[in-house]
C-alpha cells in the first residue's frame, strides 16, 4: 500500500515535467528521463496493484458487499407492495376517515387469490401481524373462504369477520406500501408508529434496546477500566523485571490468550456457578451457608469477571511492548532532580505510556462492546449485550432480519464513531498495538 | 512467483473439482432435527435402516431449534441444502402460510395404516397439516429432582410458584410459549379458558407479573438437552422439559427425577420438506418409509414419545435396550394424561410476534 501511495506523489508533481525544454535530460536510447521515469513508476504501481488486488477483492467479496447488503436490508419492506400490489394501489386514495370503499376490497379479493396460489399472502399476512397481533388470521382466513364468496366483497369480508372494519388495520397497510421504511430503526431505538402515523414510544414492557445500549457501554467502560487496573501493573512488572522471570510470567500471560474463547468462558462456569468450585470452598469455610450459595454467573457478575479475563490480554501486550522501550535512567533522572517516587512516576513515566495504554483501551472497548458469546453463555437475562439481541433477532421463528439490520447497523456506526472521537483526543497515529 | 501461483490455481481447480464430484453423489438427504436422544431414536429407527435398503447416504445437522429462520434463509437466498426438516406444527403452519416448505399430499405420499385405510385416517385427528407430517406428539412439563425434595415434591402447577414449600431455583424455558400458559394456570385461570384470557392485554399483564413473582428463582434454558444437566448439577431443583429428555436421564443415567404430570402441555412435532430441494423422489421415498406404522413405533422403543398414527399405538413394546414397559411413560398413557393442556399452535401464530418481543424485554430488564 505505500508503495502505491508514493508513487501516487510522484503523478501529482509531474505535470511541471511535460514541456521539454532544449538540454533536459535524456535516457540512453534518446527519450526524456522524466518520460521514462513516469513510465517506469507507473509499472511499479501496477504491479504494486495487482499484488493487492486479490486481497482488496477479498475485502469487497467478504466484507464490504455484506456490509451494504445489511444496511439496504435494514430499510426495506417490500412485503405489502411485493404481494399485495393491487390493493397497494388502491388504497393511494384512502382518505383514512372511514372504511375504504369496495374497490379497495375488490382489489384485495383479487391479491388474496394470487397471493394464495403464489403461497405468498403468508408473508404479506405475517408483516402486518407483527404490527397488529391477530391480523394474520383474519387475512389467512378470509383468503380461505374466498371461494364462497362473491362481490361486494366489503360486505362479504366484513360479514367473515369484523376486523376488516378497523381503520389502523387499513392505515397500517397503507402505510406499509412504501418500500423503505425507517420503522426499524425507530423500533431499535424502542419508538413505533402509532395507529395515526406518528412517532411515538413504545410501551414500557416493549423497550429494551436503548436500555441494551446503554448497558452494553456502561458494562463495557467497566471491563476496560477493570483491564487497565490489573493490566498496568502486569505489564510495568514484565517489562522491568529481570528477563528470566519476564519471560516465564509472559507465558503465564500468553498461555491463556491461545487458549480457545469457549474453553475459558467454560472454566468460568465451572468455577462461578452455585454448585462450583468457588461457592464450594466458601461453604466447606463456613463462610456461607449451604442453602445461601452466592450467584456469581448467569448475571452481570458473571459477564464483567469474564470478560474482564479474556480481554486483558489485549490490555497488557500493547502497554508492555510500550513500556519496554522507557528507558529507567528517566526515572532515576527524576528522582535525583528532587521529585518523590509518585511525581516521577505520574509525571515522567505515565504520559510516556500514554501510546500503549491508549491502544490498550482502544482494543478492549470496541472488541467489548461488540462481544457475543461470553455474555451468551454466562449473562443469564441481566448480563446479556446488544449484540446478544441482535443474534435473537437473527434466529428463533419469530426472527426480525431487518430489525436486527437496524441494530447492527447502529453498532456499527457507534463503533466507526468511538474510533473518530479516538483518533480526535488522542491521535491513532501515536497508538503503538505492540 | 509465477510457478507458485501456477500451484496456487491448479490447488483451487481441484478443490474446485473435488467439490463439484462430492455434490454429484447424488443419494443423499440432509436431515435436520433436534440432536440428543431424540435424533439417536430417529436415527435407529428411521435412518439407519432407509439407509441399509436404499443405500442412501444420510447427513444430519443439529438445527431444527432455528428451523423456521433457516429456511427462510435459504429459500430467500436460492440456495436449499436441507432436504427433510424436523419441525414444531406451530412453525410448520407458518412456513406453510408463507411458501416456504412443500404441500404434502397425505395420502398420495404416505403410506397407509396396517388395515388399508388411507394415512389421513390413521394419523390423530387435528395433526397432520398442508405441509407437515407428524411423527410424534411429545409433552413439556415441569420434573424435579426427588432428592432436593425428601418430603415429597411439587404435585400442581400452583405448588410451582410457592417457593416457601418448595425451595431452589426453577430453570425455565427463556421462551414465552408455555410459560405464560402456565403461570396464568398458577394464578387461576382454568386450562380452558387460559388462551382466552391471554389474547386480552389485561391477561398477559396479569401473566408476566405471575411469572414475575418467581423470577428471582428462575434461571433460564434454551437447548431441550440442557434442563436434565441442570438438574443433574444441582443448578435447578426444578426444571421444565421435553419428557422424553427426563425419560432419558432416569433410565439411561439413573438419575433420580420424577415427572410432574399435572400441567403437561402437548404438541406435535413432525416433518416438513423445503421448496426447491430438486431432491424430490428421494424424499417422498424417505417419507412414505419413515412415517409408517412400524417405523413410528419402532421410535418409541428408544425414547418416551407417542407415535402420531394411531394404529402404532397398539405395537409399542418394551424400550430396545432396558427392557422396560414404554407404554407409562408416554404422555398419553392413563393417569399422565389427565390434566393436560394442548398447546394452541393458531394462538402462538397470531399472539408469537408480540408475546415474544415482550417476553424479550422482560428478560433483558
Amino acid at each position: 500500500m505505500s508503495d502505491s501511495s508514493a508513487a501516487g506523489h510522484g503523478q501529482s508533481s509531474s505535470p511541471t515535467g511535460s514541456d521539454e525544454t532544449p538540454g533536459s535530460l535524456t535516457t540512453a536510447d534518446g527519450t526524456p528521463l522524466k518520460v521514462s521515469l513516469r513510465r517506469a513508476e507507473s509499472r511499479a504501481r501496477r504491479k504494486a496493484f495487482f499484488l493487492v488486488l486479490p486481497l482488496l477483492a477479498f475485502l469487497l467479496i467478504t466484507f464490504a458487499i455484506p456490509i451494504g447488503q445489511m444496511i439496504s436490508r435494514s430499510v426495506r419492506n417490500p412485503e405489502v407492495a411485493d404481494y399485495l400490489p393491487k390493493t397497494a394501489a388502491a388504497i393511494q386514495a384512502w382518505d383514512g376517515q372511514e372504511v375504504p370503499p369496495e374497490a379497495v376490497f375488490a382489489a384485495m379479493a383479487d391479491d388474496m387469490k394470487v397471493g394464495l396460489e403464489n403461497r405468498t399472502l403468508g408473508r404479506a399476512a405475517a408483516r402486518i401481524n407483527r404490527e397488529i397481533p391477530g391480523a394474520r388470521s383474519t387475512v389467512l382466513g378470509t383468503a380461505r373462504d374466498l371461494d364462497e364468496m362473491s362481490p361486494p366483497y366489503k360486505e362479504a369480508f366484513i360479514a367473515e369477520d369484523e376486523d376488516w372494519e378497523n381503520l389502523e388495520f387499513w392505515s397500517l397497510i397503507k402505510r406499509e406500501t412504501r418500500t423503505i421504511t425507517p420503522v426499524y430503526y425507530l423500533l431499535a431505538f424502542d419508538y413505533e408508529y402509532s395507529p395515526q402515523g406518528e412517532i411515538v414510544e413504545r410501551p414500557e414492557s416493549y423497550q429494551v434496546y436503548r436500555m441494551l445500549f446503554l448497558r452494553t457501554a456502561w458494562m463495557s467502560l467497566l471491563i476496560t477500566s477493570l483491564c487497565i487496573l490489573l493490566g498496568y501493573p502486569i505489564a510495568h512488572l514484565l517489562a522491568t523485571l529481570p528477563l528470566k522471570s519476564s519471560n516465564l510470567l509472559m507465558i503465564l500471560v500468553l498461555l491463556p490468550f491461545w487458549t480457545s474463547l469457549l474453553v475459558r468462558t467454560s472454566a468460568w462456569i465451572v468455577l462461578l456457578q452455585q454448585q462450583g468450585v468457588l461457592n464450594d470452598t466458601l461453604v466447606w469455610l463456613g463462610v456461607i451457608d449451604d442453602n445461601n450459595r452466592i450467584r456469581m454467573i448467569y448475571n452481570q457478575i458473571g459477564t464483567i469477571i469474564a470478560m474482564t479475563h479474556i480481554l486483558l490480554p489485549f490490555m497488557i501486550l500493547p502497554l508492555y511492548s510500550v513500556m519496554k522501550t522507557i528507558p529507567p535512567s528517566y526515572m532515576r533522572a527524576a528522582r535525583s532532580l528532587g521529585a518523590t517516587q509518585l511525581r516521577a512516576f505520574v509525571t515522567v513515566y505515565m504520559p510516556l505510556t500514554i501510546p500503549g495504554l491508549a491502544a490498550g483501551v482502544l482494543l478492549v472497548f470496541i472488541l467489548a462492546i461488540g462481544y457475543y458469546i461470553t455474555p451468551a453463555l454466562v449473562g443469564g437475562d441481566t448480563g446479556i449485550f446488544i449484540s446478544n439481541l441482535i443474534a435473537q433477532n437473527m434466529t428463533g421463528s419469530t426472527a426480525q432480519l431487518r430489525l436486527a439490520a437496524a441494530l447492527a447497523t447502529i453498532l456499527l456506526l457507534a463503533v466507526l464513531v468511538l474510533y473518530w472521537a479516538f483518533n480526535k483526543l488522542v491521535g491513532v497515529d501515536r497508538l503503538k498495538f505492540g | 512467483m509465477r510457478t507458485t501461483a501456477k500451484s496456487v490455481s491448479l490447488a483451487m481447480a481441484a478443490s474446485v473439482v473435488a467439490l463439484a464430484a462430492a455434490q454429484a453423489q447424488d443419494k443423499s438427504l440432509t436431515i435436520v432435527s433436534w440432536g440428543g436422544a431424540y435424533t439417536e431414536s430417529q436415527d435407529k429407527a428411521y435412518h439407519q435402516p432407509f439407509a441399509e435398503q436404499t443405500g442412501t447416504k444420510i447427513l444430519q445437522e443439529d438445527k431444527s431449534a432455528q428451523a423456521l429462520a433457516g429456511i427462510r434463509s435459504q429459500v430467500e437466498a436460492g440456495n436449499v441444502t436441507w432436504d427433510v426438516v424436523d419441525m414444531l406444527q406451530a412453525d410448520a403452519k407458518r412456513a406453510c402460510d408463507e411458501g416456504l416448505i412443500m404441500e404434502i399430499p397425505a395420502d398420495e405420499w404416505l403410506a397407509p395404516g396396517p388395515n388399508g385405510e388411507p394415512a389421513s385416517e390413521d394419523f390423530i385427528e387435528g395433526t397432520l397439516g398442508d405441509c407437515f407430517v407428524p411423527q410424534i406428539l411429545y409433552a413439556t412439563m415441569f420434573a424435579y429432582d426427588t432428592e432436593a425434595f425428601p418430603d415429597g415434591g411439587p404435585q400442581t402447577i400452583a405448588d410451582i410458584w410457592d417457593t416457601e414449600k418448595f425451595p431452589g431455583t426453577r430453570a425455565l424455558q427463556n421462551i414465552p410459549q408455555k410459560n405464560l400458559e402456565w403461570a396464568l394456570i398458577a394464578d387461576g385461570v382454568s386450562p380452558d379458558e387460559v388462551y382466552d384470557v391471554l389474547a386480552t392485554q389485561e391477561g398477559q399483564d396479569r401473566a408476566f407479573e405471575k411469572l414475575g413473582e418467581i423470577r428471582d428463582n428462575v434461571i433460564w434454558w434454551s437447548e431441550g438437552a440442557q434442563p436434565p444437566q441442570m438438574l443433574a448439577d444441582g443448578e435447578a431443583t426444578i426444571a421444565t422439559a421435553y419428557n422424553g429428555r427426563i425419560f432419558n436421564a432416569q433410565v439411561n443415567e439413573d438419575q433420580p427425577f420424577e415427572i410432574m404430570w399435572d400441567g403437561q402441555m402437548f404438541e406435535v412435532d413432525g416433518w416438513v420438506v423445503p421448496v426447491d430441494t430438486g431432491n424430490e423422489e428421494l424424499i417422498k421415498e424417505y417419507l412414505k418409509f419413515a412415517t409408517d406404522t412400524q417405523r413410528l413405533a419402532d421410535q418409541a422403543k428408544y425414547i418416551s414419545y407417542a407415535p402420531a398414527r394411531k394404529s402404532s399405538v397398539p405395537l409399542i413394546g418394551k424400550h430396545a435396550e432396558l427392557g422396560i414397559d414404554m407404554m407409562p411413560h408416554m404422555p398419553t398413557a392413563d393417569g399422565n394424561f389427565d390434566n393436560a393442556v394442548q398447546f394452541n399452535t393458531d394462538f402462538w401464530a397470531d399472539y408469537g410476534d408480540s408475546l415474544e418481543e415482550r417476553f424479550n424485554a422482560w428478560l433483558a430488564q
